[in-house]
């Protein structure tokens, strides 16, 4: 039942991203805070319900942003997807997960998005998206990555108690 | 899938539904008051940010700033956020008091003052989302604008709140009429917020200062609406058309209360638009 957090916990992630992050740029880019911590969430080796975030986070996204619903569905699902990859392979190193799931992650969002909108008709220029909004978000990302890492592990030790035998 | 997960599966689902069907204002009154208290807590968040934004970044004088900061190094905690309030309030009545003599000076058309509330969580698109929606009679398409110009146009729309798109988004095209060239042209956005026009004849002269004002063609924004003024000019031989920068007489990044025109009804004229027959 405590996995049910993640309702307040990402309706909260959408709304201070809406109204406060989205509000601070760095040239025209700025943080994904609710990427990030899906992505921090979906590193925590007991966390069984990244997908279940992940989804959920989508149908959020999907009903404050304007941006075509499968780019968020394939956009959060892959990093999910790419986390519990990880999550395998770098188990010892978690911080060097966080950051390479992160730094793709972003990456890997930016041009999904570019190409769906460029497709839809948007007239971008890769170069100005990458200058203006890629390569600063990247930057605010990597800095928001250590402390929600470190928060959603605290959460997830919270949410998954170990089970203590006798 | 073991049990625990399908478990939480479930959970999910069964949630998630009643969160969607909530939203999806299924539940009457229930709905209605599930989306306010979303929309409260939106509301509150923006206030409160946008509160402590003014304090530090409103523009004052340096004496009675160092005045003010000595004053305020004396008083508690809790008078200081009594100030920001108050300060907040009192620059809201400013733009509230500038809004209706703007409304005052164009009787024909019916506003509905909203707050901004949030921007779309994408750097990619430029959006804004407003505290008014279906239950104030929002409805898609109907033009945004400030005192000051042209704001974008409802994109669309829930009970309590709409999502607007700017005049700056990449995907937002404007038809403009040049007020000194007496040309029409398309008022476009980009990436980084600036607007800019293209489709100006080679014919007219096109000069910096020039005022962009919105044509009302195609039906999408009413007419004679401040875009903004003419800042550089690119003119060459070998192209069909001028195109030229734009200051925007809007502040996009400082908006906080805007008026949705709810008398106007955009016309979509693409059964009026020729067939490209293969």
């Amino acid at each position: 039942m405590r996995n049910l957090i993640a309702f307040p916990l990402l309706g909260l992630a959408v709304i201070l991203q809406s109204s406060i992050v989205s509000q601070i740029k760095l040239l025209s880019g700025y943080a994904d805070l609710p990427l990030v911590m899906l992505a921090a969430w979906a590193l925590q080796q007991r966390v069984k319900s990244a997908w279940h975030w992940g989804v959920l986070l989508c149908v959020m996204l999907g009903f404050v942003s304007s941006m075509p619903w499968p780019v968020l569905v394939i956009g959060f699902l892959g990093i999910v997807f790419v986390a519990q990859i990880l999550q395998r392979r770098v188990w010892q190193a978690p911080l060097l997960a966080m950051f390479s799931l992160t730094f793709f992650g972003t990456l890997f969002m930016h041009i999904l998005s570019f190409v769906t909108l460029r497709i839809l008709g948007t007239p971008f220029l890769f170069g100005d998206v990458m200058g203006l909004i890629t390569l600063p978000s990247l930057l605010l990302n990597m800095l928001f990555s250590i402390p929600i890492y470190a928060f959603m592990r605290d959460l997830a030790r919270w949410v998954y108690p170990v089970e203590e035998y006798e | 899938m073991n049990s625990r997960s399908l478990q939480t599966t479930i959970i999910f689902l069964v949630v998630g539904g009643i969160l969607a069907l909530a939203l999806g204002g299924f539940f009457g009154p229930a709905s209605r008051q599930f989306n306010t208290v979303l929309v409260e807590i939106q509301t509150w968040t923006s206030s409160r940010f946008l509160g402590v934004q003014d304090f530090f970044t409103a523009p004052r004088d340096i004496v009675s700033l160092r005045n003010r900061n000595a004053e305020l190094e004396t008083q508690v905690s809790q008078l200081q956020i009594q100030v920001i309030e108050l300060q907040q309030r009192v620059n809201q009545t400013e733009i509230l008091a500038a809004l209706v003599d703007y409304a005052r000076s164009d009787p024909e058309s019916t506003y509905k003052a909203a707050a901004v509330i949030g921007r779309d969580p994408s750097p990619f698109l430029h959006y804004i989302i407003i505290n008014r929606g279906s239950n104030d009679d929002i409805r898609r398409g109907m033009p945004v604008v400030t005192n000051q110009g042209l704001v974008g146009r409802v994109d669309a729309v829930i009970a309590d709140a709409a999502r607007v798109q700017l005049i700056t988004d990449p995907a937002s095209a404007v038809n403009v009429y040049l007020q000194n060239a007496e040309t029409n042209a398309v008022s476009l956005g980009s990436v980084t917020g600036d607007v800019s026009l293209d489709m100006i004849s080679q014919n007219v002269i096109v000069e910096p200062g020039d005022l962009v004002l919105t044509s009302g063609l195609g039906g999408g924004y009413p007419s004679d609406r401040i875009i903004g003024q003419v800042v550089t000019v690119r003119t060459l031989d070998f192209q069909l058309f001028q195109q030229a920068t734009v200051q925007p007489a809007v502040d996009f990044a400082r908006l906080e209360i805007v008026l949705v025109i709810t008398n106007f009804r955009s016309v979509d004229i693409t059964p009026l638009e020729p067939q490209t027959t293969p």
